[in-house]
């Protein structure tokens, strides 16, 4: 029986291990063709699987040095911490009164925010456009800023509900019999029970703005105001001639912020992803 | 406790601050205030610009001239043209077979996570990771694997005796295009449907599978009779969410193929932004991206009709 179970085990993890490597491999080549030397990457005779005629940084440098990366990923950092601070807020206050509070237009409000939630991003560019052109703020980083939210708040609202309910009322409830006002409760008993939620929330935020790419092509152009992700696709190809070196060098580094979030937050990923659709 | 010291200090506003907090208390007030930024953020910048495109479809818009009504009319050009036509034929081709394969594949990859295994949380961080990179970036990555010249695909197939070489030109053929894109799609949504149908699964009553086990039902009954109807509502949810997302999905395309070749990969986001930007008829390009609005408007109606009643 013992020896069956062992069997079994063995395998699922044999059967994994195709997935395993269809998520994996693309990572896996990207980072490889970053740190080959340009001799080897263009030999039409080398194994691409590997690196044998030895590693090198040198792609990194030039992407560091000699192109405005450091540029982008400033504003891409810029965008992302503003956009997401200014959603989660916005979105937990909203929540709050969704989940808690009664009062008139209270049903219709939350459809509204899930229908919102629904609504993509290709739908909206175009008028968003003409709408950032008026306020001034075309080609700006600041545009950005302004428009992220929009996808954002619905997000984190419809997320931050489904905490807020899982919160007894009583808790509350008991806090104001003890006279404490609703915002004190609030602000002292309800959020702090509501931290997971906060950080799922917040992370949420940052991967969904730090990832976003349609609204960054479409109101920035100017290469000190573009995002990481555009900078890395636009700026980098010039011509006919690709510096795949660099160009995979800057796919790998602009997906380090999200990886390391990601490595240490990996539970609230995994909730948050269910949450968001479930719920 | 520093709210309640204050007062003291400033007895002069006493009477104004006790106003503000007995107002704060009463739930009529605060509702209402609490959800007034979020709500003029979605009047002001999905609304009203909804609107504007509904406004831009009916009309001659083009970029830096004054726009006339026009009805119907992109609708009924855009209708006519092959580019469009073709563009329509591709979405539901996209969307359809990429949301079987990752249907399927989220189904078997899921059962698989929910066995028992070494280096379980390692395992879901490896699954996840395509959804959490950036889709411009790791595409980029997709693009150099089927370089025309230097394409590792082509290369392993090559190896492994699948391909003749020299292989497929696989973003400059069309069927191999739109197979390529599909592929990428595929990589990046299956985590969304592995993770939310692994939600799923554990959610089942164990008492249910020993009581089928109990009847004699093999393991192939236990997932007809027992796994899938009790997956039902994920499903549904899944499918409809990824639907969407799926539908109008923009940057694959863009960074993978530009909707080449010869329009053979364009999807409604592309192609609305080829009209639209590049080609300046604003009026037109947003009649192609409210193509996608009765697909949206079904599956919202859906959403809201059947699964959020069962979940209140």
């Amino acid at each position: 029986m013992e020896r069956r179970k062992l069997t079994r085990k063995i395998v699922m993890h044999l059967l994994l291990l195709p997935f395993l490597i269809f998520a994996l491999f693309p990572f896996y080549h990207m980072t490889l063709t970053s740190l080959k030397q340009d001799r080897e990457l263009y030999d039409r005779h080398a194994v691409p699987l590997l690196i044998k005629q030895g590693p090198t940084l040198e792609h990194y440098g030039k992407l560091l040095w000699e192109t405005e990366f450091l540029t982008w990923t400033k504003n891409s950092l810029l965008v992302t911490v503003l956009a997401t601070s200014v959603s989660v807020l916005i979105g937990t206050i909203a929540a709050y009164a969704l989940a808690r509070l009664k009062f008139f237009g209270v049903g219709a409000f939350g459809t509204g925010i899930f229908v919102t939630y629904l609504v993509p991003t290709s739908l909206l560019f175009l008028p968003l456009a003409q709408v950032i052109n008026w306020l001034g703020i075309a080609d700006s980083k600041w545009a950005l800023v302004l428009t992220y939210p929009t996808f954002l708040v619905p997000f984190s609202t419809w997320l931050l509900m489904g905490y807020f309910r899982t919160v007894p009322k009583e808790v509350e409830e008991c806090a104001m019999v003890d006279g404490a006002t609703r915002i004190q409760a609030l602000w002292r008993i309800v959020l702090p029970i509501t931290i997971p939620g906060l950080v799922c929330a917040a992370l949420f935020a940052f991967t969904l703005s730090w990832n976003e790419f349609i609204y960054a092509l479409t109101f920035t152009s100017s290469s000190d105001q573009i995002t990481a992700s555009v900078g890395v696709t636009s700026e980098l190809i010039r011509g006919d001639i690709y510096f795949w070196g660099q160009l995979m060098a800057g796919a790998v580094l602009g997906s380090v912020p999200i990886v390391i979030l990601y490595v240490f937050f990996l539970d609230y990923y995994v909730s948050g992803l269910t949450a968001g659709a479930v719920k | 406790m520093a709210i309640g010291t204050l007062p003291v200090a400033t007895q002069a506003r006493l009477p104004w601050r006790a106003r503000l907090s007995e107002l704060l208390d009463r739930e009529t007030f605060l509702g209402p205030a609490f959800i007034t930024p979020a709500m003029i953020l979605i009047l002001l910048l999905v609304a009203y610009p909804f609107c504007m495109a509904v406004y831009f479809s009916l009309s001659n818009a083009f970029i830096g001239r004054p726009s006339q009504f026009i009805g119907f009319t992109n609708f009924v050009r855009l209708w006519d043209s092959d580019a469009f036509r073709q563009t329509f034929q591709n979405a539901f081709v996209f969307t359809s077979i990429a949301i079987a394969f990752k249907l399927v594949l989220g189904m078997i990859l899921s059962l698989l996570l929910n066995e028992q295994l070494w280096f379980k949380r390692l395992i879901r961080g490896v699954v996840l990771l395509p959804w959490v990179i950036p889709t411009a970036l790791s595409t980029l990555g997709w693009w150099w694997m089927f370089n025309s010249l230097y394409s590792v695909v082509n290369w392993t197939g090559i190896a492994l005796g699948i391909m003749d070489p020299p292989g497929p030109n696989w973003l400059g053929q069309r069927y191999y295009a739109m197979a390529a894109v599909i592929i990428v799609n595929v990589w990046r949504g299956l985590p969304f449907f592995v993770i939310t149908i692994l939600a799923g699964l554990v959610a089942i009553p164990k008492d249910l599978y020993e009581a089928a086990e109990s009847d004699g039902a093999n393991a192939w009954y236990r997932f007809w009779y027992v796994t899938l109807p009790m997956l039902k509502p994920v499903l549904a949810i899944v499918v409809l969410f990824s639907t969407i997302f799926t539908f109008s999905d923009f940057n694959i395309v863009y960074v993978l193929t530009h909707g080449g070749p010869i329009n053979s990969t364009h999807l409604f986001a592309t192609y609305s932004r080829m009209i639209g930007l590049e080609s300046g008829r604003i009026g037109e390009g947003a009649a192609v991206s409210l193509y996608l609005f009765p697909l949206l408007a079904f599956v919202v109606w859906f959403q809201l009709r059947f699964v959020r009643k069962q979940a209140y």
